[in-house]
């Protein structure tokens, strides 16, 4: 009896494994045609400059930021978004102009900045980006990301956007 | 025999506020950072060896120096955390307003500002009870479990901020000053407190 029950207990689970496995599978499809838009961070527009230029590089670089920005829904790349970076790095502080560049992103969505080493700054190794809609020029609501490095000797950060229609 | 366990009592203290204060402050971090960031560092990392310093001068654990004298130095080294707690929120501000402001208001993303925030307070109220102590005419014995109280939130509140910033302080030594600050404050305050409530005297 004992090992009937073991075995019915075992059956059990393993179906349940099963279906917990199997049910992102089946449901993803209609998870990406809901993809939520991302919310700007807490702090993530401090120090913010409206209107930075759209630069090259910001500083000598040696540290990259990279992320993507696609469309809430079917996440559908946005091409030409204008994002504005900014840190606190080995060359400049967060607040200072030359810490602040903005970039578009290509047809993919994708964008990436050069910049200098970011360095711990209030407590946390962080980056900030903006996706502004009073400048960006598209039409889409206005969003500000606050990405923490997992660690200070990091040489890259990413951050990724997906913006709502406003 | 005294003298050596006073020397050896003083010396202890010196190695877990000394360390961690001479570590911070020669951080590569400091490079990259404005004045007033740096005064704000650093009197934070100062305010939290205060902490320790603070519940041992009013103990009789620290030999050499008469009972009298050391509790007129725990109310200076009192005054001495409020400023250097008002230096460190000074440069904070003067170095990133919004992200000091934020902290302030209770919305910033890094956890140990509340922390931080908390324990200001907490030492706010402190410093208002030990100004107005004869004006409040509260019992003695009340007055010491409020003040014992905010000594605690000041030092729990502290000791989390301290833990989770990622900073000028090593990680070894400010970990060690922390649990220093926390044995001493949470013994101290037993002490007095069992000392009111039951007469006993370690």
């Amino acid at each position: 009896m004992t090992f009937i029950a073991s075995r019915r207990t075992v059956i059990a689970g393993a179906a349940a494994a099963t279906a917990a496995l199997a049910a992102p599978a089946i449901f993803s499809p209609a998870r990406a045609q809901e993809l939520q838009p991302t919310p700007t961070m807490r702090g993530g527009a401090n120090n913010y400059r409206p209107g930075a230029p759209i630069v090259e590089r910001i500083g000598g670089g040696g540290f990259r930021m990279s992320g993507t920005v696609r469309r809430a829904g079917y996440g559908a790349p946005i091409e030409g978004a204008r994002i504005q970076i900014w840190a606190h790095t080995t060359e400049a502080y967060e607040s200072d102009p030359e810490s602040h560049g903005a970039t578009l992103t290509d047809a993919t969505g994708a964008f990436q900045m050069d910049m200098p080493q970011i360095v711990p700054a209030f407590g946390q190794p962080h980056g900030h980006l903006a996706y502004d809609a009073e400048y960006a020029g598209g039409s889409f609501r206005t969003v500000f990301l606050r990405p923490v490095m997992s660690s200070a000797s990091n040489t890259s950060l990413e951050a990724h956007f997906v913006l709502a229609e406003a | 025999m005294t003298r050596a366990l006073a020397i050896l009592a003083w010396g202890a203290v010196a190695i877990f506020v000394g360390v961690p204060v001479i570590v911070a402050a020669l951080s590569p971090l400091h490079a990259y950072r404005s004045p007033s960031y740096v005064a704000a560092s650093l009197t934070g990392v100062l305010g939290l060896g205060v902490l320790l310093i603070q519940p041992l001068l009013m103990t009789n654990w620290l030999a050499g120096v008469s009972l009298a004298r050391l509790r007129r130095w725990h109310q200076r080294s009192g005054a001495v955390l409020v400023v250097l707690v008002a230096i460190h929120l000074g440069g904070l501000l003067i170095a990133s307003p919004p992200d000091a402001i934020d902290a302030l208001l209770l919305r910033s993303p890094t956890p140990f500002s509340v922390w931080g925030v908390t324990a200001m307070w907490a030492l706010v109220l402190s410093a208002l009870l030990v100004t107005l102590r004869r004006k409040m005419r509260l019992n003695p014995t009340t007055w010491s479990a409020i003040h014992n109280g905010l000594a605690l939130v000041v030092v729990l509140g502290t000791v989390i901020h301290a833990i989770q910033i990622e900073g000028t302080m090593g990680t070894f030594s400010k970990w060690a000053l922390c649990l220093a600050v926390l044995t001493a404050s949470v013994a101290a305050v037993v002490r007095a407190q069992f000392r009111t409530f039951f007469r006993w005297k370690p």
